[in-house]
């Protein structure tokens, strides 16, 4: 999650306080993780030594909620580059579970039961999600079916793997 | 909790074939479990022997306080027809009967008057959100309506038991879940103890726990932990 673009994006609507860019922040993205005020402040601060961002009205009085952000053509053009350009696909091709499989098989340990302690512990975690979603609003539903559909991906991998783990073994241990 | 299903041993063969090799399971009584595994792995057959629509050449099956594998076809049928509610992968309604009848049927066979049997089966419609779809048969339903129809058949006598083989094979994954939300709601209200045969795991993940069959045998934990 870039949270200079996302901050970049969310000026874009209107110019905004630090404050209000934190809030809606931690609304839309945070999942449960706030944004700590001083990464806000010091992305701003960068953002406007770039050039992306500029202060505007600075409002006479005390408090640290005097200054305005407002996002530049510099910056409003770097928001439309990152909206408009897919993201990387990622490969995933060198996984930590295949690791796993490949030393367990040379090993001669129980490549079949890891897999399927690795399948309950994505199960218990499709279950969470799935109750997440069941209780939850839309915006909860939807990154719950973005981590489903992940883990179900995951899963697909391990009843393959299981199924041909004989031929694996043989691969891996002639 | 009590066990409300038991399956100890138990093993059954298709000609040569076998397909069940000694499984091993307990359900406790209110719980949903997942029953996944590879096609061919048997799953299927545990439930339809924990149901009593098979009997096990070998092994006990123990259902709601009592050994159902030595009942003769009458006692099972009778077992399934008053205490168990079935929900298959393709709704399997009986096309000649309107979807209102299709939901009364299994209280219609278990002796409940017409009229009544009617009225409970129309109070699912709104339940399931099919209203307004009473009338229809079931060539005029969609993959997904039919689902709630059968849904609606399978629950209508307040079963202890609902048995669901692949409930949501046959339809998209959005429909699907629909149809998922709805049967574990339903079952959770009327406090049935619910086994789901299933091989997606999105499906399965809507139930307390899972657990795996392969080559005919329960491999994951057969027990609640």
């Amino acid at each position: 999650m870039s949270v200079p673009l996302t901050l970049l994006g969310l000026l874009e609507r209107q110019p905004s306080h630090g404050y209000d860019l934190k809030r809606d922040y931690d609304l839309w993205f945070g999942h449960g993780r706030a944004l700590p005020f001083g990464q806000v402040y010091s992305t701003l601060a960068r953002l406007a030594r770039d050039g992306k961002v500029v202060m505007d009205e600075v409002t006479p009085g005390e408090g640290p909620e005097r200054k305005r952000y407002v996002i530049t053509d510099r910056g409003a053009t770097e928001v439309d580059t990152w909206l408009t350009e897919p993201v990387a696909p990622e490969p995933h091709q060198q996984t930590v579970l295949f690791a796993k499989v490949v030393l367990a098989l040379m090993l001669d340990r129980p490549a079949e039961e890891y897999l399927d302690t690795q399948r309950r512990a994505h199960l218990a975690r499709m279950r969470e999600l799935t109750e997440a979603k069941r209780t939850g609003g839309l915006v909860e539903g939807l990154l719950a079916d973005h981590g489903l559909f992940h883990l179900e991906a995951d899963l697909r991998w391990i009843d393959t793997t299981s199924a041909r783990l004989d031929a694996l073994r043989a691969q891996v241990k002639p | 909790m009590s066990a409300a299903l038991e399956a100890r041993g138990v093993a059954l063969s298709f000609g040569e074939t076998p397909a069940l090799r000694g499984a091993d399971l307990i359900v406790e009584t209110g719980e949903i479990v997942a029953v996944m595994g590879p096609s061919g792995s048997g799953k299927s057959t545990l439930l339809h022997c924990l149901a009593g629509i098979l009997v096990p050449d070998a092994g006990e099956i123990h259902a709601l306080g009592r050994r159902i594998d030595n009942l003769n076809e009458a006692e099972r049928s009778e077992l399934r027809r008053d205490r168990f509610g079935f929900v298959f992968q393709f709704g399997q309604l009986v096309p000649e009967l309107t979807a209102e009848e299709n939901v009364a049927l299994p209280l219609l066979l278990g002796g409940v008057r017409r009229e009544p049997a009617l009225r409970r089966a129309r109070e699912w419609f709104g339940r399931l959100g099919i209203d307004g779809l009473e009338r229809r048969r079931s060539g005029e339903l969609s993959g997904g309506q039919a689902q709630r129809v059968a849904l609606a058949r399978g629950l209508v006598g307040e079963p202890a038991v609902l048995f669901a083989d692949e409930p949501t094979g046959a339809l998209d994954s959005f429909t699907g879940e629909q149809v998922m939300d709805l049967l574990v709601d339903s079952a959770r209200r009327q406090g049935a103890t619910v086994v789901l045969v299933t091989h997606e795991a999105r499906v399965a993940a809507y139930a307390d726990r899972e657990i795996m069959v392969r080559d005919g045998r329960v491999t994951s934990p057969a027990v609640a932990s």
